[in-house]
């Protein structure tokens, strides 16, 4: 046992450092079709030069912008985007997160009968296909320009994303407390209550707060396509190339988003 | 060899974990380091390599004054010490190889590590530590695939291939089971034999440190209290180290003839009341 | 809070608020509710209602004129795919190699300064965090003129602040002792780095860049409804046409790409645990 008494060859004395990917031929290949993807992608992505040197410009003024932003000569369309924003995230937040909780409860598989689940499951699929633009074109389509698009956007994305999030996290839940509040001969409702919700609650608060924070940001993106809020103002700002409004406009979403973020660590810790 | 004096360290919080601890370990010495959870033991190796920047107080390796170095010199003073953990602290997602090779991290150029091309001469020394505590078998598998004590062990090699003069222990068996504890005390104490290595060892299981360090210090709120041979760990000394108690049982001479055997002794109650971690407590 | 009183003579009563935090809680609750139909009122004072009673028949003849879909117009879209896939893929590219340093000077324990870098690190994070990529398209199409350009530069400004959060707390929550060990060996700090922290990191490190990849996919399929290339272009131009059955086939290529995306992501996602 004792090294010295060893010889010394009887150690191996090569060692190859160990590889990702462990076969030669792999290696090289996956190596050679990153190399040509890149070619490729970079040979047909066109560049005009001449409009980025121009933009450069345009890009140092956005910059200055920034530090010296113009809140003044644009207000009126400002806070009247920023209050169609701010309502739009409000009613939205507050109705999608009443529509997910049923069909939450619904997608969940250890609750739901087979057919709810596929129902509700299809409900989420739906909401959670495409992204809000798209919905959002179909809704101004539907009900004309305005927050009321916006909405009816925001209100379907905040299904998708929170009846998912929470039915995945139902199905996770302790089935053994589940089992004891049954077996006191509690009903269905009582279950839900006592067994369910509580195990439920501090993620469905969590999330909750935090899908406020994304559908303020996103209302600000509906109005890209005339469904209402911030973006709409933010849109003719970029337009007529006011690009110190434009950063007025980027500085409020930044500090509300940050407000926001603030606001629910805040409502976290207090809500524990 | 290594010589420690007045040191003190006190934590932003307020805690003072050292007050005034001096005390010298000579060439090839091994010193045990006992005392209740948060005395200090864990802060004081950690002030030796600096891991924890000591408030006061000098250390010298050798001619060496550690605590006067700046950071490069320090770099080059770690090389000389070598450190094993209490919870292993390898890097679990490498391989037992390169936990081993980064050993010689000190000695090796930043590129040269980062494509693993280290010297030829770190190879073969890597691979003897690796002989010599029993793991040529599992060179490359990665080091969360493998057990409690061959994790240890491949600890312990990398702290070998450091070719250092003076190892720190720390609570080297804590998460282990009494017979592999024994076996790891035993692999250190013989390599600090053969390779004529100073040690000092962190350790809060009081019949394992008898049964394989000569020399014990005993800590008490960051203070010793006792510093002799471990024969003189006399029920008096263990109340004065860790407060009042029954010692009759652990104390010296009877020694702990009751779980001698460790192959027959497994994880019994005597292991279990000291599953406590000091670093807890140190770093707080 | 559990209240238990025991009165002489009265039963044992119990509730599980006081009255002072039942009310509280009703409060909060009509505060909630007025709050929500205060919003309400102010969005829809300027509702034209005529417009939304008309709302079905208008959704019934859109999905009319949508169908049959042009499946000809299918043979135009695969530039623009490509384009969709090249923004999403060399955006995500710039994103990690922007985003990683950026992580590092924003966690705790890798930052060169936590009174000045990190705030700065944090701030940028943030920002690119709060606005939406189709609103950086906007900016830079306004900047640069439309194109991939710009779509790939909206993608990353975006991503920047996604892989930077995601990183700088999986860095954060580093398990501290291999990197002491490490430390401890004489290395440097770029070799503590190297070994002590990047084995540690590295699946999270894929997982964030996969996950970040397939929303990247999502996002810049309608960047081009502000002109900053790809699949969202054509929807754009088929929709100032009212060409609805062109619609349709872009976006049934949309819903394609996006559960390829899908796909690929859960494999490589397996693949890396």
């Amino acid at each position: 046992m004792d090294a010295e008494t060893l010889p010394v060859n009887a150690v191996p004395r090569t060692w190859r450092p160990p590889r990702m990917i462990e076969t030669t031929w792999v290696r090289w290949a996956v190596t050679l079709a990153v190399l040509l993807y890149l070619v490729l992608a970079f040979g047909s992505v066109e560049v005009n030069w001449t409009r980025v040197i121009e933009g450069i410009s345009r890009a140092g003024r956005l910059f200055a912008g920034f530090l010296t932003p113009d809140f003044v000569s644009r207000w009126e369309d400002i806070q009247l985007g920023m209050i169609e924003s701010l309502t739009m995230t409000v009613t939205s937040t507050v109705a999608g997160i009443a529509l997910s909780i049923p069909v939450a409860l619904g997608a969940a598989r250890n609750i739901a009968p087979m057919w709810l689940y596929g129902i509700c499951r299809a409900i989420i699929a739906l909401a959670r296909t495409f992204q809000e633009v798209i919905i959002a074109i179909f809704f101004v389509a539907m009900f004309g320009f305005g927050p009321l698009a916006g909405f009816l956007t925001l209100s379907l994305a905040t299904v998708g994303f929170l009846a998912k999030l929470l039915a995945d996290d139902i199905e996770e839940i302790d089935p053994v407390q589940v089992e004891a509040i049954r077996a006191t001969g509690a009903s269905f409702w009582q279950v839900i209550d006592y067994a369910v919700s509580s195990q439920v609650k501090p993620r469905l608060i969590g999330l909750s707060l935090y899908r406020v924070d994304i559908n303020f940001r996103e209302s600000a993106v509906v109005g890209i396509v005339g469904a209402g809020g911030i973006g709409a103002t933010l849109n003719t700002a970029l337009d007529r190339y006011e690009f110190d409004s434009a950063a007025a406009i980027l500085i409020l979403i930044i500090a509300i988003v940050m407000a926001c973020e603030y606001f629910s660590s805040f409502v976290r810790k207090w809500t524990q | 060899m290594l010589r420690i004096e007045a040191l003190h360290k006190r934590y932003k919080t307020g805690d003072a974990a050292l007050r005034g601890v001096s005390f010298s370990v000579a060439s090839g010495e091994i010193i045990g380091l006992i005392g209740p959870s948060g005395a200090g033991k864990s802060t004081l190796i950690r002030c030796v390599n600096r891991l924890v920047e000591p408030t006061s107080g000098k250390i010298f390796l050798g001619d060496v004054e550690l605590t006067a170095l700046n950071k490069t010199a320090l770099r080059q003073a770690r090389r000389r010490i070598g450190m094993i953990f209490q919870e292993y602290a390898l890097v679990e997602r490498l391989t037992v190889m390169e936990n081993v090779l980064s050993g010689r991290l000190g000695y090796t150029g930043f590129w040269a590590s980062y494509f693993r091309r280290f010297p030829q001469a770190d190879i073969e020394r890597a691979f003897a530590v690796l002989e010599r505590v029993g793991l040529l078998d599992h060179v490359d598998k990665r080091a969360d695939a493998l057990s409690g004590g061959q994790r240890q062990r491949v600890g312990i090699a990398r702290a070998l291939v450091q070719e250092p003069e003076l190892l720190l222990v720390d609570e080297p068996t804590a998460s282990l089971d009494p017979k592999t504890s024994r076996q790891v005390m035993r692999l250190i104490t013989e390599l600090c034999a053969e390779r004529r290595l100073a040690a000092i060892v962190n350790i809060h299981d009081v019949a394992l440190a008898q049964m394989f360090l000569p020399r014990i210090v005993g800590l008490r709120a960051g203070e010793i209290v006792y510093d002799g041979p471990a024969s003189g760990l006399t029920p008096e000394v263990l109340t004065r180290i860790y407060g009042e108690e029954d010692w009759s049982k652990t104390s010296a001479a009877s020694g702990d003839a009751a779980d001698e055997e460790p192959a027959h002794a497994h994880g019994h109650h005597a292991h279990d009341h000291h599953h406590d971690r000091d670093m807890s407590a140190a770093v707080r | 809070m559990p209240v238990i009183t025991t009165t002489a003579g009265q039963p044992v009563t119990w509730r599980l608020r006081t009255r002072a935090q039942q009310l509280a809680v009703w409060f909060g609750w009509l505060a909630l509710v007025a709050l929500t139909v205060f919003c309400w009122r102010v969005m829809t004072a300027d509702t034209i209602w005529a417009f939304v009673e008309d709302a079905p028949r208008q959704a019934a003849d859109i999905f009319g004129r949508m169908l049959p879909p042009r499946w000809s117009y299918a043979n135009n879209l695969w530039l623009p795919l490509w384009d969709t896939l090249n923004i999403a893929t060399l955006g995500t590219a710039l994103a990690i190699l922007l985003g990683t340093p950026l992580a590092f000077l924003a966690a705790r324990n890798t930052t060169p300064s936590v009174m000045f870098v990190r705030p700065i690190a944090l701030l940028i994070i943030v920002s690119s965090r709060s606005i939406n990529s189709l609103i950086w398209g906007l900016l830079l199409v306004s900047v640069f003129g439309p194109g991939v350009f710009a779509g790939i530069l909206a993608i990353a400004l975006r991503s920047i602040g996604f892989i930077g959060k995601l990183l700088y707390e999986a860095i954060e929550e580093i398990d501290e002792s291999q990197v002491e060990a490490i430390r401890a060996t004489g290395a440097s700090p770029a070799q503590v780095m190297a070994y002590g922290m990047v084995p540690q990191l590295l699946p999270t490190f894929a997982t964030i860049c996969v996950f970040r990849w397939d929303i990247n996919i999502r996002e810049s399929t309608v960047l081009g409804l502000v002109g900053a290339g790809g699949l969202g272009l054509a929807l754009e131009a088929s929709l100032n046409v009212l060409a609805w059955p062109q619609v349709t086939v872009i976006l049934l290529m949309i819903l394609a790409t996006v559960l390829l995306s899908e796909w690929i992501t859960a494999r490589v996602r397996a693949a890396i645990i």
